[in-house]
């Protein structure tokens, strides 16, 4: 068992890891974050982006250890209270969710997008940059739209 | 009408919860003194098990039992059934070989439920997984669906010769032959519907809990049927009496008709618990939902169409083997049968139609239904079968079509297939749909791809679906164990806020938002006040769940009728109150008044007279609380056309879907943009099919597709922004007047990419999905 210390959603926080456990084990089973999820194995599917050190990081696919240091932030971090990040508000107000399982993931991606392409966004650049995540109930359309005015309200 | 009524676009109820990370899916709930299991599976298509030895695993780190299909047979649990019957030609019940939750002696498919290890923590019942040995003996296995039935085929059950599991003829042949045989022209078609693996993005799960003291077993679980879960774990599999098992569907992260299903695992689960006595949990992984998912599809079909010298249908015959895997899993049965030949006449006033559809065992896993069920291979092969008309005659693919439709002054219209559709202008939805996708203007933008290398192509899709299976006495009649009715409580607290309780399931639909609007309109209470309340059998009365897009057309109308119940109720207790009589006494926007004066009282002040019944009218129980149960008069018949414009790259075979209309009759609409976002899903998902998603098991039954990285899911890229609008009929059964949407978009979609990309290449068929190998090859024998 290794013991590991990192910040996870602005606390500090430490863990006894197993050398093979993985960042999204350590966070749904011991720090009983459920809200970043598992949709595959194959780092695919993109249900369980975190961000790391301010970049997006599919949490089945990097180690707990190697998170020692690191500031993690997940979907439980983005909100003031109730009042939802206003990546979240547009997923809300556009559709941008069914079933929910996919959103964390999607919410994650798309404020990388934003980071990396700023707050103007086309469609092609955002349904590009999605090809990470996976999603089986809305068919994009209202996801992507939700990304591209999440990143607008990021901007204002 | 309310401002958070029916036909507004109320943001969602369940939105926060989800946008939180606060969603509480089967995985994310812990209990005290949880253990975990993991499932031994057979690596083997087909084997017979000569022995299995656990003892390395029983001795293992962490391992609290290693259980087998020995220890289950022990204690009584039964197999897995099949709920519907279908008569084969020989006029005997469609085969149906034991199902073992874990295999007894024998394997069947890949994945095959071999044992189950329990352990105190995941990684420990992994590894003694590993460790569990099982001496298998291969044998031949059948993997083709086409072949499953051929002579000298390796036989996978005794119970069902030649690997057949029913024939089914359906039709007046001798009729159907004369026909053929004096048309002006005979167009005909040979295809495969590809099998699909539905994959919902939160693999199946299930937590059981056995309390000693109560002798009650609860199972949180991934279902989208709760109170049928319990029904057939506790009649058929023995692992509860009904009353002793609760079955708690919580959020659900998408089903599409895969967690409809009583599986192995989750009852597995739910007697493991009892025997260890301890909490257990299991979760797939997402090859282990590949390998035991219920998959969809996979049929074999040829089909043709006899016509008249105007391109008028006369006559259309299908002969269609479809795999059901190496088991029957719970409906199975009825997907190629009820499903899928019941639809065969469209939209089309086609009058005579004969089928043959013969179902097969293969080494492969237990095919149900997926999204749409039946309706996408019967849609499928029509609206390609009638472009292939379109060309033999001569035709316009719109104009065959528009000379072959149902007209709209003709419903309701018996079909020659059973069905009678209720209402339907299939017309008007076909000429909204080419005017929004600009058809007169096709020529010109192919004429400008060409320019560009590419080669464009349009396709249409006509549909007609029939959901919210009904009624009750026609299912049975034909075979189903069950009722398709619905059932709905509403209940007024006392201070005046109300929940409602449904027994359809809502995992992704919205049900939270739109049956609150539905309330929120019919009882003028405020939309915030309004609670939904679904999926947990110690909460709600029996109700069916959710599948074939009936949540609103059947569990929404008991929803109505409950609230009707509430409101005559309430005339009685407002009267009471405000000294009038009773047929005085006018209910709307949520208001008791008495007609002629200014005398009115909130529904809030009636429920609240209700519990606190000090001064209340004779005969009239107290509380405010209705329950109602709603059994449909006949199935709703959603319709529509759908245009997809695809643009093929020849010397890549590269698909792009450049434009795509959909044009749908759902009825009325109670939150238009739930609805729309249901269409998209359904088109990508029916894009998935077309272009992408196809299920392959190799010939000696391994499955090649395991895993997202194998098995090409639609992604954001693969499909532009979608035009929907609707060109709604009103349904006379249905008193909402609404009809149903969750799988029109997956049915109506991969005939109009077909159709498109057909179109584009000069091609006649192109087999699904549609990669860039099959377009290119198909491009090069084309030229």
């Amino acid at each position: 068992m290794s013991t590991i210390n990192l910040a996870v959603n602005g606390q500090s926080v430490s863990g006894e890891v197993e050398p093979r456990t993985l960042l999204v084990e350590f966070l749904r089973e011991q720090l009983r974050l459920t809200g970043t999820h598992v949709g595959c194995d194959t780092s695919q599917c993109g249900a369980c982006v975190v961000m790391v050190d301010g970049k997006s990081v599919k949490s089945c696919t990097m180690l707990a250890v190697m998170a020692d240091g690191c500031d993690v932030t997940t979907i439980e971090g983005l909100a003031e209270g109730a009042e939802l990040h206003p990546m979240q508000q547009a997923f809300m107000d556009n559709h941008g969710l069914q079933c929910g399982f996919c959103t964390p993931g999607m919410v994650m991606s798309g404020l990388d997008i934003v980071n990396r392409h700023g707050n103007e966004l086309d469609a092609d650049t955002v349904r590009r940059e999605l090809n990470g995540n996976i999603c089986r109930c809305t068919g994009y359309q209202n996801i992507v739209k939700a990304i591209r005015a999440g990143a607008r309200a990021m901007g204002d | 009408m309310q401002e958070n009524g029916i036909g507004a676009s109320v943001r969602r109820k369940e939105d926060q919860r989800f946008l939180l990370g606060k969603g509480r899916y089967t995985d994310d709930i812990n209990v005290a003194g949880q253990t975990y299991a993991v499932f031994v599976r057979s690596p083997h298509a087909h084997a017979v098990i000569e022995g299995i030895d656990a003892r390395a695993a029983g001795a293992a780190p962490g391992v609290v039992a290693v259980l087998t299909g020995e220890d289950l047979a022990a204690d009584g649990i039964g197999p897995l059934i099949c709920g519907v019957v279908v008569t084969s030609d020989d006029g005997q019940p469609h085969r149906a070989p034991a199902h073992p939750a874990l295999a007894q002696g024998k394997v069947n498919h890949v994945g095959d439920h071999v044992a189950v290890v329990i352990a105190e923590t995941l990684a420990q019942a992994r590894d003694a997984a590993e460790l569990v040995e099982v001496n298998y003996r291969p044998l031949p296995a059948v993997a083709s669906t086409a072949d499953a039935a051929g002579d000298g085929q390796q036989q996978i059950h005794e119970e069902a010769p030649n690997n057949i599991c029913f024939n089914w003829p359906f039709g007046d042949k001798a009729a159907n032959d004369e026909a053929f045989d004096s048309a002006h022209k005979v167009s005909s078609i040979e295809l495969v519907n590809n099998r699909m693996v539905t994959n919902p993005m939160e693999p199946r799960a299930a937590l059981g809990e056995y309390n000693s003291g109560t002798e009650e077993i609860t199972l949180h679980m991934t279902t989208q049927n709760p109170h049928v879960h319990r029904l057939v774990l506790a009649a058929f599999n023995q692992l509860a009496p009904e009353h002793k098992l609760r079955v708690v569907g919580p959020d659900v992260g998408g089903g599409f008709g895969a967690k409809i299903f009583v599986y192995a695992e989750e009852l597995v689960v739910g007697w493991a618990c009892r025997k260890v006595n301890r909490p257990v949990k299991w979760t797939a992984d997402r090859t282990e939902a590949f390998m035991s998912d219920a998959h969809g599809r996979d049929h074999v079909t040829k089909a043709e169409m006899a016509l008249d010298e105007n391109g008028k249908f006369l006559a259309m015959r299908v002969h269609t083997t479809a795999n059901l895997g190496a088991y029957l899993s719970t409906f199975a049965t009825m997907v190629p049968s009820y499903l899928y030949a019941f639809l065969f006449a469209g939209q089309y006033a086609t009058p005579l139609i004969y089928s043959e559809v013969k179902a097969v065992f293969t080494n492969t896993a237990p095919v149900d239904a997926s999204r749409g069920a039946g309706r996408p291979e019967a849609t499928y092969l029509l609206e390609r079968l009638v472009d292939v008309c379109a060309a033999d005659m001569g035709l316009d693919p719109a104009e065959i079509r528009r000379r072959n439709f149902i007209p709209k002054d003709a419903f309701p219209y018996q079909t020659p297939v059973v069905q009678c559709y209720d209402s339907g202008d299939y017309e008007a939805a076909l000429d909204k749909a080419m005017k929004l996708a600009d058809y007169s203007g096709f020529e010109a933008r192919a004429a400008e791809a060409k320019n560009r290398g590419k080669m464009r192509g349009i396709g249409f899709s006509s549909y007609v679906e029939a959901c919210g299976i009904a009624p009750s006495a026609a299912v049975g009649q034909l075979g189903g164990g069950v009722g398709l009715w619905e059932s709905a409580q509403v209940r007024f607290n006392p201070t005046g806020n109300v929940q409602v309780f449904t027994g359809t399931h809502s995992h992704g639909q919205g049900h939270e938002t739109t049956f609150a609007q539905l309330v929120c309109d019919q009882l003028g209470v405020p939309f915030e006040n309004i609670e939904v309340i679904h999926g947990d059998t110690a909460k709600t009365q029996f109700g069916m769940g959710t599948y074939g897009s009936r949540s609103l057309a059947v569990g929404g109308v008991a929803i109505a009728k409950a609230c009707d119940k509430l409101i005559a109720k309430g005339k009685k207790i407002a009267a009471h109150a405000m000294e009038a009589a009773e047929g005085d006494i006018e209910f709307a926007e949520g208001n008791y008044t008495v007609a002629g004066t200014d005398k009115a009282m909130n529904i809030a002040e009636v429920a609240f007279n209700a519990y606190v019944p000090h001064s209340y009218p004779e005969g009239v129980e107290p509380g405010f609380d209705e329950n109602a149960f709603f059994d449909p008069m006949n199935f709703s018949f959603p319709a529509g056309t759908h245009i997809c414009e695809v643009e093929v790259d020849p010397a890549t075979g590269e698909v792009e879907i450049v434009d795509y209309t959909a044009v749908d009759d759902f009825g009325k609409l109670v939150n238009p943009m739930i609805v729309e976002g249901q269409v998209h899903g359904g088109i990508v998902h029916g894009i998935g099919q077309a272009l992408l998603e196809g299920c392959h098991y190799a010939d000696d039954g391994q499955l090649v597709t395991a895993s997202f990285m194998d098995y090409a899911m639609p992604r954001a890229d693969n499909a532009p922004d979608f035009r929907i609008d609707y060109a709604p009929t009103d349904p006379p059964h249905n008193p909402l007047g609404v009809k149903g949407c969750g799988e029109a978009g997956a049915i109506g979609a991969p005939p109009a990419v077909i159709n498109a990309i057909a179109n584009a290449i000069g091609a006649k068929h192109v087999e699904m999905p549609a990669t860039p190998e099959t377009v290119w090859r198909a491009c090069q024998s084309a030229v």
